[in-house]
């Protein structure tokens, strides 16, 4: 058993200029010697990952051969673009700006979503704004249901269970957002003649936060073996913008701010990065408790979500399978 | 009058395996966690819930949301049972008063 002492987020410490180093050339391998393209294309969300894969990518490309791209909607964050172009404008790359609420719009996305919410809150309509939300880990509950967060124009929140029409019904038309960007950023990989990068990073990869075919869609993966905390230190060391560095993550999806840990993952994201870390180092949940901050019980129960998302990760994860 | 405890079982028995045991290698025993067999995820929770709303007219709160409520035919049929005794205990007092 691994003693308490060693379970902290100096576990996750790596060296940051030796690891830019390795990312760089294994990018270069895979863009030019594996997939024999002439660059990459990055979707740059103003959020520290994207960011990092942007820096990384020109580290190892130049920064002539990196395109990004940037594609909000009617729920995007104003300060998601407004990062992006702080980003793209240090790097001196190439950038384009996509609107894909047209795109969105054209295929019933929203329609589709506020069909959904109304399951549920039949009073939502204009105005109003609604996220759907996670109980935190150190609650009562052992499962991971989703509640529906609803404000009314005059501010008034209520929360509401959601029931499996409606959840389904939002996260199938929500995910129409990330499989739109990952059209766009194919548009200009074929245009270019590009590789498409992909954004995420260990715990995203590990636990299926992601949408199959959408932002689970890349030709390379330069981060995706990186704990979260692992992508602030590289981000420090390449110089992404401090405002990117301190600002936490979202998930920039619904008209309601909602954080990651809401969304997906129930405990703050450094406390998530050590319980995987923790998980796959067989450390037992009483030892790592302490470190997380909840009741061993409850740190068992984060064991067990982690098994549970790899289970769903396993279907977002998998390639066409032949019947041959 | 409540549900007998049979009929539970049955029509529980009969929603998980319509729903969640799609093969032979699904199936599980009565008292074979749902969670640890990967039977049924966070999502496929809240259709069993919304199945026992509706079969056996009744409301599972937020706090009875739990692994011993919820995560085996047999202890849903246990927390079933309970809830729908309460429900009929209820209806008899709310008559005698």
């Amino acid at each position: 058993m691994t003693p308490v002492a060693q379970l902290s987020t100096d576990a996750l410490r790596i060296d940051a200029a030796q690891e830019t180093e390795r990312i760089a050339a294994s990018i270069r391998d895979i863009v030019f010697t594996q997939l024999r393209r002439k660059g990459a294309v990055v979707g740059v969300s103003g959020g520290i990952d994207s960011s990092v894969v942007a820096y990384l990518c020109v580290r190892a490309l130049g920064k002539d051969r990196v395109q990004a791209l940037f594609t909000p909607e009617a729920d995007s964050s104003p300060d998601s673009l407004r990062l992006g172009r702080a980003v793209a404008d240090d790097l001196g790359i190439k950038s384009a700006l996509e609107d894909i609420a047209p795109l969105l719009e054209g295929a019933g996305c929203y329609r589709r979503r506020d069909e959904a919410v109304r399951m549920v809150a039949p009073e939502f309509g204009p105005g109003y704004k609604f996220k759907i939300a996670l109980p935190s880990a150190g609650g009562d509950s052992d499962y991971a249901i989703f509640s529906l967060v609803v404000q009314s124009p005059d501010g008034q929140t209520k929360t509401v269970r959601l029931s499996p029409p409606a959840y389904l019904g939002i996260v199938a038309a929500t995910n129409f957002k990330q499989r739109a960007r990952k059209m766009i950023e194919y548009y200009y990989a074929d245009l270019l003649q590009y590789a498409v990068a992909g954004t995420p990073n260990r715990l995203e990869y590990d636990q299926g936060f992601f949408v199959k075919n959408g932002d689970g869609s890349a030709d390379f993966k330069p981060i995706a073996h990186l704990y979260k905390t692992q992508v602030y230190q590289l981000a420090e060391y390449l110089g992404v913008p401090e405002e990117i560095r301190r600002r936490p993550p979202t998930t920039d999806t619904y008209s309601l701010e909602q954080s990651q840990e809401e969304f997906y993952f129930t405990l703050p994201l450094d406390k998530m990065d050590l319980a995987l870390y923790a998980k796959e180092k067989g450390i037992a949940p009483e030892a790592a408790a302490p470190a997380l901050g909840v009741p061993a019980d409850k740190v068992e129960k984060v064991y067990r979500a982690i098994d549970m998302k790899r289970r769903v990760a396993k279907y977002l994860h998998a390639a066409p399978i032949l019947s041959a | 009058m409540g549900v007998d405890k049979e009929t539970i079982k049955q029509k529980t028995k009969t929603f998980v395996a319509e729903n969640y045991i799609l093969t032979s290698n699904d199936a599980i025993s009565d008292d074979d966690s749902f969670l640890e067999t990967g039977i049924i995820d966070s999502t496929g929770v809240l259709e069993l819930v919304a199945f026992l709303e509706t079969t056996f007219d009744m409301k599972v709160e937020n706090e009875e949301l739990t692994t011993e409520n919820l995560d085996s035919i047999n202890k849903v049929v246990d927390f079933v049972c309970v809830k729908t005794a309460a429900k009929v205990e209820a209806v008899a007092a709310k008559g005698d008063a």
